[in-house]
This record gives structure tokens, C-alpha cells and sequence, in this order.
């Protein structure tokens, strides 16, 4: 079948079979592998996107159920070469480790932002209850997204990368 | 882990679903596709094999919003969990189904879930999961849990399987007297919830009286005045996992004693457990530790513990405690 999923504001037409999984999809069909896959069953949420601003977990997703919605990924939340500012805060406050499960606790950082600007830790652990780490024991993942909020909050942009 | 092949459909209407699945060679071969979080989990584990996958999110004439309508609070079938644990009506009217559905799963897979699709999930039962192991609830002979693993398995099973229903809203839901609406070739009816979960049976190996035609529509809460409720859940660990086990319950005070009191239990029996038995030791009394205490033992009476889940009878009673405290608090 034809599929028409816009990624990242660009409209990709692809052919696929009806049982290609979103997360396939972005992975193998258009090469954006900043998506990882971790379990395949719903658990561990490494291959978080954004469907319409909201975190869902892409393996849990048919392509063909995201035709027509926006998806973001990872690669889109800021232009090349620059870091949105919830990247920025993950940098800044230590937010990674191995970085397997990074991509998908930033998505779904933006989307808690999105619906909560100022969250306190409750609501954090809350939002990012579907997001498994096995480096950082949360803390310093915790501290990121309180940072990050503080970047939003001040209107912050995406700067560019800069390797200290 | 890779799905066997099917067809994707986007069916126009109702009418088209319904004409789909009573057309369908048997149940599993047609199946109604919501949010997918159970349904592409069986897929992907082999335990079903549609040959076809009725998209629902896309037709016109299934409600995925809550709306108060003639004193009762309806919920149409593709309300999606989240909607649920956030939206104001359910948080005003119905605090417990809101708690239930904020401990049910993740907020990526509650972005998805739908209602109608959590109380249609099938039971979490390992052996059920593997599809290598056959089981008399897969259309096997014989239940392997009975005499095998069966720490997460049910007190009360009137029925071959001892697998617990694994959904947290169904609890709640039977506690506030909710009625599924349905609609298939027959047209609608509209059916209590403790009479749309039923124990599978030789001729029904299913929880559910959902016909193979038919398609949910709505739930609706009754708002009765003055009615309060709770859930309480215990899980292994804080956070995404399905019930040990839970309490429901909700009573309202009549001059200082409790009236239509409900209590029903989770992760339990094979389907969502209400006990008219604890039920009729709170009615008419007023709220205190003592008749608690007595409500609770009663809920638990008639328990069967297996090999591994005897820890779910002392989970149960102080859970019902604890629920009931709550409902008198609020
Ligand atoms: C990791 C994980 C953890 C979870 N934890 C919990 C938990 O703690 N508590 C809990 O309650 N649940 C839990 N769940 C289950 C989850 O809530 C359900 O999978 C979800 O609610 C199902 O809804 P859906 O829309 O995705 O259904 P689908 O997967 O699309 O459908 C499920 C079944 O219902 C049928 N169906 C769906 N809608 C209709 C309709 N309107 N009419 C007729 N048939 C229909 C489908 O054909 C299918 O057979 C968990 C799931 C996962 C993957
Ligand atoms: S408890 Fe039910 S689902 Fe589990 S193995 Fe027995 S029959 Fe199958
Ligand atoms: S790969 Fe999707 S949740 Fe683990
Ligand atoms: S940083 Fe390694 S899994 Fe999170």
C-alpha cells in the first residue's frame, strides 16, 4: 500500500506493506535512525515520537495508523548542526549516559512541556513513567527537564552545537 | 516478532464495520483496530492472525469525547486514557476511573489506548502470551497455570482459566454501575457492565459478551448525588504495571449510613470481581473500621488461593480498607 506520512514537515510517500510498524518505518523506509528500538512490545519507550505534538511509542503504531498526522522525530526538533533548548539541557545538566534512551526522553519532554511548562518533579517522573533508562537513575534526567523548562520558559531558541 | 501479513482497511462507517465483522469467516480473522496497543501486541506475539484490520480512528460516528447527557456521564469508545486521567468531566464526576486510567500503562501508550480497546484487552496470562504454549483459553485442552506459574493468577474463577482481567478502568467502571452500549446487525443495546464481563466458558472462550458483529460505542457512568468513589491498585513495582490486585468501591451516606454500596476487586478472577457479599455487610451501616474490617473479610470468604498467589488474599482485604476509607473521606 501507498503511504503518506509528513516527518518532520516534509510529506513522505512511501510503499510499504500494512504491517510496517512506524518505528520500521522511519528506521528502514526513510533512514532517520535517531529513533531507537528497544523491546518492540511497548515497555521500554527508546522509540518515542511525537504524533501531533503527543509522545506515543512508535512500535506500538502501524505506518499506516500515522498517514495524514504529523510525526517528529528526534532529528527534527532542531536544525542541523544546532540543539533545541531541552537538547541543550540534557548537554548542559549530564541528562545522558549511553544516550540509548535520550532521543525518546527528550520527545517526550517536549510533549510534558508542551501541556505543563513548569512541572515539579512529581509530574516529571509522572510524564516519563514510559521512558526506561538503564544508566542514569533518573536524577540527573530529572534535573535536565527542570532545566529545560527554564529554557523554555525564557523563549530559549536552538543554539549551535558546540563541543567543550 | 515480525506480524504475518494483512490487509489495512479504512472503512467509511459504522455500517461498514459491522457489515465487515458479521461477514467475517470467524472472530480473530476480521478484527476492529483502535489505538493497537493490545491488538498489534498479539499480532506481533503470534496469539492472533487477522487476515484484516478495521481501522476505527478514522470513520465517522465513533465519539472520542465525554459529555454529561441525561445525568449520566457518557464516554465514547475511542476516548483515548489520557483523555480520561486529564479531562475536567471525568476529574469532576468520576475521580476513581481518572486515578485508574492515570496507573494504567505509560503516557505514551495512554496517548494511544482507547477505552472501548482497554476493556476488550485480552488477559496477560504468560502462557497465553506464548503462543508456543498451548492453553484451553487459545482453544488448548487444559490451563498450564493451574498447576504451573501462577503467581499473578485469580482467587475466584468459575471457569477453565484463571487468568485476572487486566484492566483497571473495567474495575471501576462496575463499581459505578456503568452500562457498554453496542451496536451490530441486530442494532444497539445497551448492557450493564457486570453482565458485559462474563467468566469464559466450553461455548465462550472469551471475558466479554460482545457479540462477533458488534462494535462498542459508548460507556455511561449513572451521576447519582451525593455518590463518592475510590480505586486503590498495588503493583510490583510504582510505576506501568498491571494490578496484583485493586479495590473500587463507592457508596453514598443517607443520614449518616452507606447506600448503594459497591465494591469490586481487580487482578482477582477473570473478570473485574464484585462481591455482594461485602456489599450487603456495608449496607445500612454507618462508615467505621470495624464494619470495614468485616466487608473486607467477606470480599474475600469464598477465595481459592493456587500454588503461588495465596499473598493476594491479604493484598485484597486491605485494599478494600483502604478504598473504603477514602470514599468516606471524600
Ligand atoms: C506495556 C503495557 C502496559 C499496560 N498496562 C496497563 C495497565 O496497567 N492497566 C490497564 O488497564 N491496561 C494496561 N495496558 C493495556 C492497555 O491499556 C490496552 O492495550 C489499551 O487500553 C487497549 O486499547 P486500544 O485502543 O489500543 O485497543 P486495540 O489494541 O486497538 O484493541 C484491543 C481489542 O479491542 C478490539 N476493539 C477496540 N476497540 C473496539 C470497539 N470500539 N469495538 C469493538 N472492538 C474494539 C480490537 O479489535 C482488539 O481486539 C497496558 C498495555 C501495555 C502495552
Ligand atoms: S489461566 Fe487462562 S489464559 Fe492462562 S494458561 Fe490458563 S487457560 Fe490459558
Ligand atoms: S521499542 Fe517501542 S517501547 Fe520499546
Ligand atoms: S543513558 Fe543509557 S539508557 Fe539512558
Amino acid at each position: 500500500m501507498t503511504v503518506d506520512v509528513p516527518v518532520n514537515g516534509t510529506s513522505r510517500r512511501e510503499e510499504i506493506e500494512p504491517r510496517m510498524l512506524l518505528v520500521h518505518f522511519l528506521r528502514e523506509q526513510i533512514g532517520l535512525t535517531g529513533t531507537h528500538i528497544g523491546c518492540q512490545t511497548g515497555q521500554c519507550g527508546a522509540c518515542t515520537v511525537l504524533i501531533d505534538g503527543e509522545a506515543v511509542k512508535s512500535c506500538m503504531v502501524l505506518a499506516a495508523q500515522a498517514e495524514g498526522h504529523e510525526v517528529t522525530t528526534i532529528e527534527g526538533l532542531a536544525p542541523a548542526g544546532t540543539l533545541h533548548p531541552v537538547q541543550q539541557a540534557f548537554w548542559e545538566e549530564h541528562g545522558a549516559q549511553c544516550g540509548y534512551c535520550t532521543p525518546a526522553m527528550v520527545l517526550s519532554t517536549v510533549a510534558l512541556l508542551a501541556d505543563d511548562p513548569d512541572p515539579d518533579e512529581h509530574a516529571i517522573r509522572h510524564a516519563l513513567d514510559g521512558n526506561i533508562c538503564r544508566c542514569t537513575g533518573y536524577h540527573n534526567i530529572v534535573l535536565s527537564v527542570r532545566a529545560a523548562a527554564q529554557k523554555v520558559a525564557a523563549g530559549a531558541v536552538p543554539e549551535p552545537f558546540l563541543q567543550r | 516478532m515480525t506480524m504475518r501479513t494483512f490487509a489495512y482497511a479504512q472503512p467509511e462507517s459504522l455500517a461498514d464495520v459491522i457489515a465487515a465483522l458479521g461477514a467475517a469467516p470467524s472472530r480473530d480473522a476480521v478484527r476492529p483496530l483502535a489505538g493497537g496497543t493490545d491488538l498489534l501486541t498479539l499480532m506481533k506475539g503470534d496469539i492472533v492472525a487477522p487476515d484484516r484490520l478495521l481501522d476505527l480512528k478514522r470513520l465517522t460516528g465513533l465519539d472520542d469525547t465525554v459529555e454529561i447527557r441525561d445525568n449520566e456521564l457518557v464516554l465514547g469508545a475511542l476516548t483515548t486514557l489520557t483523555a480520561i486521567e486529564t479531562g475536567s468531566l471525568v476529574g469532576e464526576h468520576c475521580p476513581a476511573l481518572a486515578k485508574a486510567a492515570s496507573l494504567a500503562a505509560t503516557p505514551q501508550l495512554r496517548n494511544r489506548a482507547t477505552l472501548g480497546g482497554n476493556l476488550l484487552q485480552r488477559p496477560r496470562c504468560w502462557y497465553f502470551r506464548e503462543h508456543l504454549i498451548p492453553c484451553w483459553l487459545k482453544g488448548g485442552d487444559a490451563c498450564p497455570a493451574r498447576e504451573g506459574e501462577n503467581g499473578l493468577h485469580a482467587l475466584f474463577a468459575d471457569s477453565p482459566c484463571v487468568a485476572v482481567h487486566p484492566s483497571d478502568l473495567a474495575t471501576v467502571l462496575l463499581a459505578m454501575d456503568a452500562t457498554v452500549t453496542v451496536r451490530g446487525d441486530a442494532g444497539e443495546r445497551a448492557i450493564a457492565a457486570g453482565d458485559f464481563f462474563v467468566q469464559p466458558d466450553e461455548g465462550r472462550r472469551r471475558e466479554n459478551t460482545l457479540g462477533g458483529d458488534e462494535v462498542v460505542l459508548s460507556v455511561a457512568i449513572p451521576l447519582i448525588p451525593g455518590r463518592t468513589s475510590a480505586y486503590h491498585k498495588a503493583m510490583d513495582r510504582k510505576a506501568w504495571a498491571f494490578a496484583l490486585v485493586s479495590a473500587a468501591c463507592s457508596f453514598r451516606l443517607d443520614g449518616g449510613v452507606m447506600r448503594d454500596v459497591r465494591v469490586v476487586l481487580g487482578g482477582v478472577a477473570p473478570i473485574p470481581w464484585r462481591s455482594t457479599a461485602a456489599e450487603a455487610a456495608l449496607d445500612g451501616e454507618r462508615p467505621g473500621a470495624d464494619v470495614f474490617a468485616r466487608a473486607a473479610a467477606a470480599a474475600l470468604a469464598g477465595a481459592e488461593p493456587l500454588r503461588h498467589n495465596g499473598y493476594k488474599v491479604h493484598l485484597a482485604r486491605n485494599l478494600v480498607i483502604e478504598a473504603l476509607e477514602e470514599v468516606t473521606r471524600a
